[in-house]
Order: structure tokens, then C-alpha cells, then sequence
């Protein structure tokens, strides 16, 4: 393979609130294609990481870079346009569009028709419109939401929520997928399903991060996993060794 | 005269009049994270009343500060009763409607207001009438009127009592607890309802004694004159920080020195190109210039952007 | 075919009111009618702003203002300039929307009510200008303002010729203006750029990290809108030959926020009807007033005041018992009535979710 198989490289990240380090020095990498967690404790900074490499926070210290390119400090929407994309731990669609509506606006910063474009209803801009209904529909498909293409996302099932907010966020062609506790509020049954999509997506090439409290779920479905505790990174590694890791027990147990 | 000294006593009592103001809003805004647009015109109601009322008892021989007693005390209830209407009618309902709704009520209830004023008092200015002594002090090549000290002392002392009630009382806790979450704050018992309805009661008591010392100072008042000030007013709560009484108080001093400033040297400074009649001006470019530069306000904690 | 029908129906309609209206009512009601489509375009302008991206924008009569001024200074003989119309307009216009944009780059990543207190003042600010700027050097006239603005020319042909019947030519090319703006509006709210409004109308934070550069599109729907009212402010001095800072005080943007409001924020054909419910009903109360002196003798209640009381109510009440207007659109109707949902969805705070 010519590409580098590091996807995203972060470097000594730290940052702190009011006084408190909520991180600091935490390093790792996510390699191409993998299914990496990141967990934790309550508290431990899994979010704030989390938040820092979507852009709603900035770093104090420290770097990641995506495909060599540097990113901290950029705006969320400059960081989707780069590659990185996320779903929300609280689901934040947008309520009242439909579901359709919800993934065209992801391919928003992958179109370009301008004001005038819109206006004059050019050639170029038709096409473009028809690519993004094409796609936002396939998307819908891909996640196996098209009966609800046009149900308003408010009234979707709260699974379906979930869904649909991972089909918006694959409209924005991510490299990284970063979903924050996809499985909150799940049934077993619904997290299994969700599961599988996941697999499907990154058999499809995108890589995935994910925070997550079910252990259980994390272990079955990640390739690596790093383990965060009063914000520094405890652990790292596959889901076997991390687990008989003295200070992920501890960490675990020891505190709860 | 002393231009400096002057334009620093003028801007002093100003800017009790503005943190008066100011006070209102904050107090609204903290406990309910609304700007009530009606606020201004509640100061024009104050100021109404009062004149009504000193109108009414100039001719009766009572001496004039207890005349000016009499408005106040008029005023202070009339005001009370138009801020509690106001949130029960307008506001409440709509406690948890997105955003823009209340903010297009509280237009709403400001142009109501404004055009009832109008019916009842006409759109012609009205007098105050000279009931006040006015002998004036001099200080330093400056002089103080007898108002101007009034004004300043009653704000002071006002702002004082409101500063304890709220650190210091029971009904204070509970203000604060609603402002920092009213849904715990109910868990822990506090009656929300009660708690924001007192809260538009006290800001409207204190916008109508700003009313009062308004009409008083400048002689005059109008049905319109409740939103240029009301305008001022909530830029000194945002340049002292929007939610923060002590900030509120600052922020009303502050702009009113920097308003009287302005006004008394604009002139020279640009050679006459521009005088007082853009001192209106001034309060709208400090607001941009604290939203630009420090959207938290100098004593505010919270960071101006959405939460 | 009934489309087609139901269409050329609409299309008579519009061609022969303003004669219907001048022989029945008089050529009043024609100049009101003019004034109405006015208020369409300024209407659907504040539209994109508030019904679209959710900005409250209470000055917005500052932009027509700068349409208007921009037309008086460039064809009067105020400066003896005499430019033709159809280069003042976009002018005009790119005008507003630069000073919507100067306005607007501090203030969009503040919160929303913010916005509303600027626009505020702005909107007075604008007008403190227009009145004192007549000294050291004359620009615009004052509280005067400048008169003998140069009508609206075709070709050779002055839209005042001939004599009297200026009201029904501005009616036919307001008419087609506001066509063309609920066009315009309509294009736009079905494009990307449309759905990315909707999205921070929506959700600001999602919208963000959806890819959408927030603070440009929001600047993109205030400077669109700007524009909307520095054309009609254009259009507005042709037809008066005339400007003064008191055709553009808070009122006045009150009262096209009322229109957008009370008709259906976000809905075009509602925002339309609205802007024309507010524009002609009013002009109904100047028969209050010869009402009153007949009946009481005298002026009882002042039927200015009485216009103003009505459009507060209107806020309010719409507010409180319609909030999604008198003519919603379908999916406005359903956001805006689902309350708690929305709010606390708003209230999510993502943001101290870091410990």
C-alpha cells in the first residue's frame, strides 16, 4: 500500500477547565479502516477529546493531524469539510426537516451552487441538486431508513434518530467517523443492529471512532481501544490485552 | 467652569439613572435568559405617572421633594402592576417556546405600551413642573443641583438594598438558585412562577423611580422616551456583563461618564463637525464594540456566545 | 390544463386590479396598493432573515433606507448626478447588503438576542445620520431629506408620464419586482443554501459540525436580505421623488416584522399575504378618524396610535395563539407548536459536557 496507514495521529493533547486538566498528554493513533474506541469512567475526558478533535474545543497543548495534515484548532465545520465527521451523544438532528432534508444538508459542503446558481437554476446547479437527492436517498437506503424519507426526524423512532444522524453524517463523505455514544438508550436488540451498520460502514472504507459506556458493546466490535482515566490514557491496544490490564481493572473497579 | 469636572458630575448622575435601567434588564435576563423589550417602556410609564401626579399637586402648596414623594409612590405600584401583567400575560406562556418567540412578544408588548401611553398622555411633550428648589451647589468649578444629588443618593441607596436583599435574604437564595437552574431550584422548592414573577416586580419598582428621577431631571417626558433609554440601558447591562447586578451598576456609571464625555467634547474634538446631537450615537458603538471585544462584559462570567 | 387556468386567472387578476381599484375606490387606493407590493419585497427581504435562518433583525428599515438614499443622492440634483435606474437599483441594493454584512460580522456568532439589540439601534443610528449629515457638508439633506428625486425612467419614457397616472406604471413594475423577489426567494429557500438556513434556523451546533460555516451563511442571509430592502428602498424614492429620515423609523421595521409574523414565518405565500393584510387594512382606520369627529365631535383615540396598537397586538397575540402565523408553512406550523420539545432540545449544552 502507498497510503499511510495512520489515519489520524494525536499528539500530546492537553486542555483544561477553570483550572482543572480535563486532559493531558494523551497521544494515539487510529489507523486506516479500524474500529477504534476510546472509553473510560465517567469523567475521565473521553468527551472533552472527543469535542477537541470535532473542533468545539481547542486544544490547550498538543496536535492531531489528519492524513499528516495539522487540524487542531479548526472550526467544526472546517474539520467536516476535512474529513472529520460526527454524530451527537443527545441526538441533534434537525427536528423539523425531513428525514431526506436532514442528509442533503450533510452534502452541503460537498456541493457548491451559489446564490446566483440557486436563483438562475442552471444547468449545473440542477445536476448538482439531483446528486444530492440521488445520494441523500441511497444514504437513507444505506442505514435502512428510505421508507422515512420523509417523515419529519422529530417523529422517527429514537433508534431511527440515531440512524438517520449517521446517515447525515456519512453525506459528509468522513474519512473518520466519530459517533459519541451511538448506543445510549438502546435495546439490545437495536444496539445489535446498529452493530452490524457499523461493520458495514467501515467495510465501506470509513474509518470509525467511537466513545462508548457499554463495554460490552465496545469489546465485541473494535479492533483497538484506548482507555482514558483522570484524563490521561491508561491503556492502549486490542480488546484482549487492554481488558487484562491491571490498570484498566482498577480504573474500572478500583473507582466505581 | 470646569468642563471636565461638570461633564463627570453630569455623566455620574446619568449613569445612576442607566444602572437603574440596567439593573432591570439583568435581573430578567439572569433568572430567565430573556431581554425584556418592554423594560424601557415600563421607565416611561414611571415617568408618566410621577408627572401626573406632580402635575395634579404642584398647586397644592405640599412642598416639592414630598410631592416628588407622592409620584414616586404612585409610580412605584402602577409600574409593579404593568411588569407583572406583562410576564403573566406575555411572557409566561411562552417559557418554553423556541427563542424567538418571546423576543417578538416583548416587541409587541413595547409598541402596546408605548401607543397606550400615547392615547392616555398625548404625543405632545409634557412639562414637569418646577417644583424642585434650583439652587445649585459649586464644587470645584462645577456646580450640583439639588436633584442631581437626589438622584445620586437615591440610586445608591437603592442599588445597596438590592444588592443585600438578594446576597442576603431567603427571597435572594432563591433568586439566585432559579437563575443558575430552575429546575433544581424546584426540586429544592423554590416556586419558579413566584420567583420570576418577583423578579419583574422589583425590576419594574426600580425602573419607576428611574422614571421618576428622568421626568424630574430633564423636565420633560414622552410617550416614545422609554426606548432610547431603555436602549442605553441594556447596553450598560451588557458592558458591565448581562446578568450580573454588580456588572449592571458599573456598566450604568460607565456609560453614562462615557456618554457626558462625548457629549462635551465631541465638539472640539472634531472641530464641529460633530456635536451633542450624536451623543445618542455613543451607547450603540460601546455596545458593538463590548459585544466585538469582550461579549462577557467586564464583570460577566458567562461567555457571550450560545451556551 | 386547470393549472393553466387557475394561473391566467391569477395573472387577470393582478393586471386589472389596479384599475378595478381606481374606479371604485379612487386613486388612493391604487397608490396604497403600490405601497403594498413595497411591502412585499420588504416583506420577503426580512423573510430570508427571520423566517429563513431564525435572526431576529428589528432594523431592518435601515437597509431600505440605504436603498432609498442611494437612489436620491444618485439621480436628483441634489449632487446634479442623474444616473438611470436600472444602475442605481443594483447599487442600491449592494449597498444594503454591505452594510448588512458590516453589521452583521460582529454580531452573528453572538446569540440571537443579541442580534435583535443591535439591529435595534442600528436601525436608530442610521436614522441620527440621515438627519445630522446635512452639515459640515450637505449629503443628506437632513431632517429635509432631498427631494426632487428623478422618477423612474424606460427608455425615454418617465413612469410619472402621463401626468396622473404614475400611480398605475409603479403598480406594473412593483408588481414585477415583487414577482421576481417571491421568485428569488422561493429558488433560494428550495437550494442548498436554503436547507443550510433552515439547518441553524434549526440547530446551530449540528449544523456546524454538519460542514456548514455557520457564520458565513448567516452573514450570506443577512447581507440577501439587506439587499432585498436597499432595492426596495430604490424603487420606494423613485416613486416618491421624495426621501426623509422620517419615512424610515423603528416603526416602520416593526411593522414589516409584523407582516412577516403575522403572515407565517419562513412561508413565502404567507409572508405575501401578511405584507398585503398589513399594508391595506390599516389604510381602512383613516376613515376612524372623520368617523369620530362625526360621531363624537371630536378626535377621541388618535387612528396612528390605533395602527400601531393594532400590529402590537398582532405580535402577541399571533405569538401566543398562532405562533406559526395566520397562513403557515406546513413544517414551520409543526416545529413551532411542538414547544417544550423544541426548547429543550435548544438547551442541550454540549458544551460543559467535558468533565
Amino acid at each position: 500500500m502507498t497510503q499511510d496507514a495512520k489515519l489520524l495521529e494525536v499528539r500530546d493533547i492537553g486542555r483544561t477547565f477553570g483550572g482543572l486538566a480535563a486532559l493531558s498528554g494523551v497521544s494515539l493513533t487510529i489507523n486506516r479502516g479500524e474500529i477504534y474506541a476510546l472509553i473510560g469512567p465517567n469523567g475521565a475526558g473521553k468527551t472533552t477529546l472527543f469535542n477537541i478533535l470535532t473542533g468545539i474545543y481547542k486544544p490547550d497543548s498538543g496536535n492531531f493531524r489528519l492524513e499528516g495534515v495539522e487540524m487542531a484548532g479548526k472550526k467544526p465545520s472546517e474539520l467536516a469539510k476535512s474529513g472529520i465527521s460526527r454524530t451527537f451523544q443527545n441526538i441533534r438532528l434537525f427536528a423539523n426537516m425531513s428525514a431526506i432534508e436532514n442528509v442533503m444538508v450533510g452534502r452541503h459542503c460537498r456541493t457548491r451552487a451559489s446564490v446566483l446558481g440557486a436563483i438562475l437554476g442552471n444547468s449545473n446547479t440542477r445536476a448538482e441538486e439531483k446528486s444530492i437527492a440521488e445520494m441523500a436517498k441511497h444514504l437513507l437506503d444505506y442505514v435502512g431508513l428510505s421508507r422515512h424519507a420523509h417523515m419529519l426526524a422529530r417523529n422517527l423512532s429514537y433508534g431511527d434518530q440515531r440512524r438517520l444522524e449517521i446517515a447525515r453524517a456519512l453525506a459528509t463523505e468522513p474519512k473518520l467517523l466519530a459517533l459519541d455514544e451511538p448506543a445510549a438508550g438502546m435495546n439490545p436488540l437495536e444496539t445489535d443492529s446498529l452493530k452490524r451498520l457499523l461493520e458495514t460502514i467501515r467495510r465501506d472504507g470509513v474509518t470509525l471512532l467511537l466513545i462508548e459506556h457499554d463495554v460490552k458493546l465496545v469489546m465485541g466490535i473494535c479492533d483497538r481501544l484506548a482507555v482514558l482515566n483522570f484524563g490521561k490514557k491508561i491503556a492502549e491496544g486490542e480488546p484482549s490485552q487492554v481488558c487484562s490490564d491491571p490498570l484498566v481493572i482498577e480504573a474500572y473497579l478500583g473507582a466505581s | 467652569m470646569d468642563i471636565f469636572l461638570q461633564q463627570l458630575i453630569n455623566g455620574i448622575v446619568l449613569g445612576s439613572i442607566y444602572s437603574l435601567v440596567a439593573l432591570g434588564y439583568t435581573l430578567v435576563y439572569g433568572i430567565m435568559g430573556l431581554i425584556n423589550f418592554a423594560h424601557g417602556d415600563i421607565v416611561m410609564v414611571g415617568a408618566m405617572v410621577t408627572l401626573t401626579v406632580a402635575r395634579l399637586l404642584s398647586d397644592s402648596g405640599l412642598p416639592g421633594p414630598l410631592v416628588l414623594g407622592i409620584g414616586m409612590l404612585t409610580a412605584i405600584p402602577a409600574c409593579m402592576a404593568v411588569g407583572y401583567l406583562i410576564e403573566r400575560i406575555a411572557y409566561r406562556p411562552l417559557r418554553n417556546a423556541p427563542r424567538l418567540a418571546p423576543l417578538i412578544t416583548a416587541i409587541g408588548v413595547s409598541i402596546l405600551l408605548q401607543n397606550l401611553a400615547m392615547m392616555i398622555w398625548g404625543r405632545e411633550y409634557l412639562s414637569f413642573p418646577q417644583i424642585l428648589p434650583t439652587r445649585t451647589m459649586a464644587v470645584g468649578g462645577a456646580s450640583i443641583s439639588a436633584i442631581q444629588l437626589l438622584i445620586v443618593a437615591s440610586s445608591t441607596i437603592m442599588m445597596a438594598g438590592l444588592s443585600s436583599l438578594i446576597r442576603k435574604t431567603r427571597l435572594g437564595n432563591a433568586m439566585r438558585a432559579t437563575a443558575q437552574n430552575p429546575e433544581v431550584a424546584t426540586l429544592m422548592g423554590v416556586n419558579v412562577n413566584t420567583i420570576i414573577s418577583i423578579t419583574f416586580v422589583l425590576g419594574s419598582a426600580l425602573a419607576a423611580v428611574a422614571g421618576m428621577m428622568v421626568s424630574a431631571y430633564y423636565g420633560i417626558a414622552h410617550y416614545d422616551m422609554g426606548f432610547i433609554l431603555g436602549l442605553k440601558a441594556f447596553t450598560a447591562a451588557v458592558l458591565g456583563g448581562i446578568g450580573n447586578i454588580e456588572g449592571a451598576m458599573l456598566g450604568g456609571l460607565l456609560l453614562g461618564i462615557i456618554e457626558s464625555m462625548g457629549a462635551g467634547y465631541l465638539g472640539t474634538l472634531t472641530g464641529g463637525v460633530m456635536g451633542s446631537n450624536y451623543q445618542d450615537v455613543f451607547a450603540f458603538f460601546v455596545l458593538i464594540l463590548v459585544l466585538i471585544f469582550r461579549p462577557s462584559g467586564l464583570l460577566g462570567e458567562r461567555v457571550g456566545e450560545r451556551p | 390544463m386547470k393549472k393553466h387556468l387557475k394561473l391566467a386567472a391569477y395573472a387577470a387578476l393582478l393586471l386589472l386590479l389596479p384599475f378595478a381599484t381606481g374606479l371604485a375606490l379612487g386613486k388612493t387606493w391604487v397608490r396604497i396598493l403600490d405601497f403594498a407590493l413595497l411591502y412585499v419585497m420588504l416583506a420577503l427581504g426580512l423573510n430570508i432573515v427571520v423566517g429563513f435562518a431564525g435572526l431576529l433583525d428589528l432594523g431592518y428599515v435601515a437597509f431600505f433606507a440605504v436603498g432609498a438614499y442611494c437612489y436620491a443622492l444618485l439621480a436628483s440634483p441634489h449632487f446634479g448626478l442623474h444616473l438611470p435606474f436600472w444602475m442605481i437599483l443594483p447599487i442600491g441594493a449592494f449597498s444594503a447588503g454591505i452594510f448588512g454584512m458590516l453589521l452583521g460580522a460582529p454580531t452573528l456568532r453572538l446569540r440571537g438576542d443579541y442580534l435583535a439589540i443591535v439591529t435595534l439601534g442600528f436601525g436608530e443610528i442610521i436614522r441620527i445620520f440621515l438627519n445630522n449629515l446635512d452639515t459640515p457638508y450637505n449629503v443628506t439633506g437632513g431632517p429635509q431629506g432631498i427631494d426632487l428625486i428623478d422618477p423612474i425612467r424606460l427608455g425615454p419614457v418617465s413612469l410619472n408620464q402621463p401626468p396622473g397616472h404614475a400611480v398605475y406604471s409603479y403598480y406594473f413594475l412593483f408588481l414585477l419586482f415583487a414577482l421576481a423577489t417571491a421568485f428569488v426567494s422561493t429558488r433560494l429557500q428550495h437550494s442548498r443554501i436554503g436547507r443550510a438556513w433552515a439547518a441553524i434556523r434549526e440547530d446551530e451546533i449540528a449544523a456546524e459540525a454538519m460542514g456548514i460555516d455557520t457564520r458565513n451563511v448567516k452573514l450570506l442571509a443577512f447581507a440577501m436580505g439587506a439587499s432585498f430592502g436597499g432595492l426596495s428602498g430604490g424603487l420606494f424614492a423613485g416613486f416618491e421623488g421624495f426621501v426623509s429620515p422620517e419615512s424610515f423609523t423603528l416603526t416602520e421595521s416593526i411593522m414589516i416584522l409584523s407582516m412577516v409574523v403575522l403572515g407565517g414565518m419562513g412561508h413565502i405565500r404567507g409572508v405575501v399575504f401578511g405584507a398585503l393584510l398589513l399594508a391595506i387594512l390599516p389604510e381602512a382606520l383613516r376613515y376612524v378618524g372623520p368617523l369620530e369627529q362625526s360621531l363624537f365631535g371630536k378626535i377621541v383615540v388618535d387612528p396612528s396610535g390605533l395602527r400601531m396598537l393594532l400590529f402590537g397586538f398582532s405580535l402577541i397575540l399571533v405569538m401566543l395563539l398562532r405562533p406559526a402565523g395566520l397562513w403557515p408553512s406546513p413544517t414551520r406550523k409543526r416545529e413551532l407548536l411542538a414547544h417544550g420539545e423544541t426548547a429543550k432540545h435548544e438547551n442541550t449544552d454540549i458544551y460543559d459536557a467535558g468533565r
